[in-house]
């Protein structure tokens, strides 16, 4: 129980890091105001924990590298935050394909990184 | 150094996301999965407020605030749970679950995170600013 604490608080501090970092990176590129980073994070995070959920990793790696890394590394309540953001500044279209690509893509990349995993 | 307040924050959020789903654990036994939702539901309603209240008070510094959103609430929801958990319920065949796993996250998540963040606006107006 202690060591999960240690693991999984581990696993949020370098996953938080990680995203502040990647978000940085790409969500200020020019001025296409749509938030890559984000959306890069998030699919990433789904098919790296994809592959870490059904790899034959012990407990306490899935502790620290799925519940801490992967789930502090993606995010949805930032997701949700640029899609009202997206809504109040009427950009219909661009919240479509948000919602769109991080949905499906998000879904199909767990699944293939689980396939991956169990096939390896 | 603002990492440091990210890291510390994503310790924080990490934590809380694994105590919910510890305290789940001990009374739902469904497939459905409650405390991600619970917790991805609950952060956006959060982060959405903590946008438009906190980010125009003064006295809150930018490392703090983006400790507080970037790190804690960042950290505590959870985006790759939510897609094995999706792929999961269809694997095992419950696809209505899954479907409703989805428009439940989808649909409520952008109501949540909408209405904190109106919360947050009319908090704003009452207190002329927060101080």
């Amino acid at each position: 129980m202690f060591i999960n604490v240690l693991l999984v608080g581990i696993g949020g501090f370098f996953g938080a890091i990680s995203r502040y970092w990647i978000s940085g990176k790409f969500n200020k590129k020019g001025d296409l105001k749509f938030p890559y980073g984000t959306l890069i994070v998030n699919l990433v995070g789904a098919f790296l924990l994809g592959l870490i959920t059904a790899s034959s990793l012990s407990a306490s790696w899935q502790v620290l590298l799925g519940t801490g890394f992967m789930g502090a590394f993606t995010t949805f309540s930032t997701f949700k935050l640029e899609n009202i953001q997206m809504h109040l500044k009427r950009q219909r279209n661009v919240l479509i394909a948000y919602l769109a690509a991080s949905y499906i893509g998000g879904i199909i990349l767990a699944f293939l990184g689980m396939m991956i995993s169990v096939n390896y | 150094m603002i990492y440091w307040y990210v890291g510390i924050g994503g310790i924080i959020g990490a934590l809380l996301r694994y105590g919910v789903s510890l305290a789940f654990n001990s009374f739902w036994s469904g497939v459905f999965p409650m405390a991600t939702l619970t917790t991805n539901l609950l952060g956006s309603c959060v982060l959405g407020w903590l946008t438009s209240y906190l980010s125009k008070n003064k006295r809150l510094s930018k490392e703090l605030y983006t400790g507080l959103g970037t790190g804690i609430i960042g950290s505590f929801t959870t985006f790759s749970t939510f897609s094995v958990e999706t792929v999961k319920l269809m694997e095992n065949a419950h696809l209505g679950l899954a479907f409703l796993y989805v428009m439940v996250s989808l649909f409520g998540g952008l109501l949540l995170s909408y209405a904190g963040y109106r919360a947050g606006e009319k908090m704003l107006q009452r207190t002329g600013g927060a101080s």
